[in-house]
């Protein structure tokens, strides 16, 4: 019982005195999830709207497909990506397994069908009215596609945001193609899961409590813009 | 040259359900028509198709400035405006709403800013303009809707229902501006109403929906 009290206390110690190396890994962990989150955005949006403005045949499987993906087990995609990424792997020569690109790509993968399928639902859901409304002004279809998805926004930001609390607290996937060498490829969760297993839990409790912070940091902005989002609901009759 | 319309042999159904059927009138002249006609008979419809929102199954929308007639294109559909009953506002404030028209055309700056300011005096929605539009009320909502089709400057403006559920002063207020539009603007107007004293009171041209078809009153 005092263990946990006084490994509580020393994780306060040194989050309050935030060593260097414990900074790295934090920086690290939003650098990789940053990024994947970014190039997972900058695929999704388009993918999304796309889905959402366009019909082509097999479009409802295609949904399903991405709204199952959504749950991606993340040891499953660091698994998958491992064989493809390791040496004998059809993209080995690219020697990627055990960096940073590789961990961005396994977080890419888990992001990206979050990011379009809640971009998806949003954008389909904007009132028909705004459609028409937007061509009564003389827009032009691309004019309109943009208003329709500027009337969306908030649901794709929580999907974005959603889609950054999926990736920054997890563990599978970037352990299995980073590799969680010190140094270089460790990250938060990955440093959780190594020095829990060493008993070294003052690191492992500080880097938890940190991540709660981001956590929590996350699911108020979510609360907060869809609060946004509800308000810009209310249209009248 | 002003611009003219005419709608002939208009067919269109939903489902199934013919509403237009074999829909013929020419808004030749300038001035205020008022359509009037039962629940569900098609007025929306007729409405929707003629700002060439909306393509009927058979029968040809046409417009005219002098000869032949205009290509049905995005530079025809800049010279028109329809304000839908349910206005379809913008998440953003009352000026964002009013400067859509002029931002998708190209249209920025003090030019733009005048323009808008104009078209918000013009509705009397000039104290509004910083307030998020989905607040309004529904009277300054319709209102925020004849705005943002003002400050296009429409040659031909469609009104569907602008006073439904609007109070009597605001209904002056927009009966008001319809009647500027026309006098000032020099501007075309179609306007739905189920008001028999508005229809009155605004009306040039009144006609009648019945049966999938207008005629002159
Ligand atoms: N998108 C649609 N899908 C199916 N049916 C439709 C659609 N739009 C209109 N209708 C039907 O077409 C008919 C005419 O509708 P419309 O809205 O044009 O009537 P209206 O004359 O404007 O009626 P109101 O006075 O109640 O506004 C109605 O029976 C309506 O249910
Ligand atoms: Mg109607």
């Amino acid at each position: 019982m005092s263990s946990i009290t006084e490994s509580f206390a020393r994780a306060v110690f040194l989050i309050y005195h935030l060593d260097r190396e414990l900074l790295r890994i934090i920086m690290l962990s939003l650098e990789v999830s940053g990024t994947a989150l970014v190039l997972a955005s900058l695929a999704g949006l388009p993918l999304g709207a796309l889905l959402g403005f366009r019909n082509f045949p097999l479009k409802g499987l295609f949904l399903t497909v991405l709204n199952t993906c959504m749950g991606l087990p993340p040891v499953a995609v660091g698994l998958f990506l491992y064989l493809v990424l390791s040496r004998s792997g059809p993209l080995g020569f690219l020697s990627l397994l055990y960096t940073n690109t590789a961990m961005i790509i396994a977080q890419w993968v888990l992001a990206l069908p979050i990011v379009a399928s809640l971009s998806h639902a949003s954008i389909v859901s904007v009132d028909p009215v705004i459609r028409q409304a937007s061509m009564t002004l003389g827009a032009t279809p691309f004019q309109i596609s943009l208003t329709v998805i500027r009337e969306a926004r908030y649901g794709i930001m929580s999907g974005v945001i959603a889609a950054f609390g999926r990736v920054i607290a997890e563990v599978g996937a970037i352990l299995i193609v980073g590799g969680n060498i010190a140094g270089y490829t460790r990250v938060m969760t990955t440093t959780i899961a190594l020095e829990t297993d060493k008993g070294n839990f003052e690191l492992a409790l500080a880097l938890g409590l940190i991540l709660l912070g981001i956590s929590l940091s996350i699911n108020v902005a979510l609360h907060v813009v869809q609060k946004r989002g509800l308000a810009g609901a209310r249209r009248w009759p | 040259m002003a611009l003219r319309l005419t709608a002939s042999h208009i067919t269109k159904g939903y489902d199934g359900n013919p509403v237009l059927r074999d829909c013929t009138f020419s808004f030749a002249a300038h001035g205020v028509y008022v359509l009037t006609g039962a629940n569900g008979c098609g007025k929306s419809t007729f409405l929707r198709i003629c700002a060439l929102i909306e393509a009927p199954e058979s029968g040809d929308i046409d417009f005219f400035s002098v000869g032949a007639p205009l290509p049905k294109d995005l530079a025809l559909r800049r010279r028109i405006t329809l304000v839908l009953p349910r206005v379809g506002v913008f998440n953003t404030t009352v000026f964002g709403n009013v400067s859509y028209g002029l931002r998708i055309r190209g249209i920025g700056g003090s030019r733009a800013r005048k323009k808008v300011s104009d078209a918000l005096e013009f509705a009397g929605l000039t104290h509004k303009k910083d307030q998020n539009a989905l607040t309004l009320s529904s009277g300054e909502t319709q209102r925020l809707g004849i705005a943002r089709a003002l400050v296009i400057e429409p040659e031909i403006l469609f009104l569907d229902e602008p006073t439904a559920s609007v109070d009597q002063k605001n209904t002056e207020i927009i009966e008001e501006i319809i009647l500027n539009m026309k006098r000032d603007r020099m501007t075309t107007v179609v306007i739905t109403t189920h008001d028999r004293e508005q229809a009155k009171r605004l009306s040039d041209f009144p006609l009648i929906m019945d049966g999938g078809k207008i005629s002159a009153v």
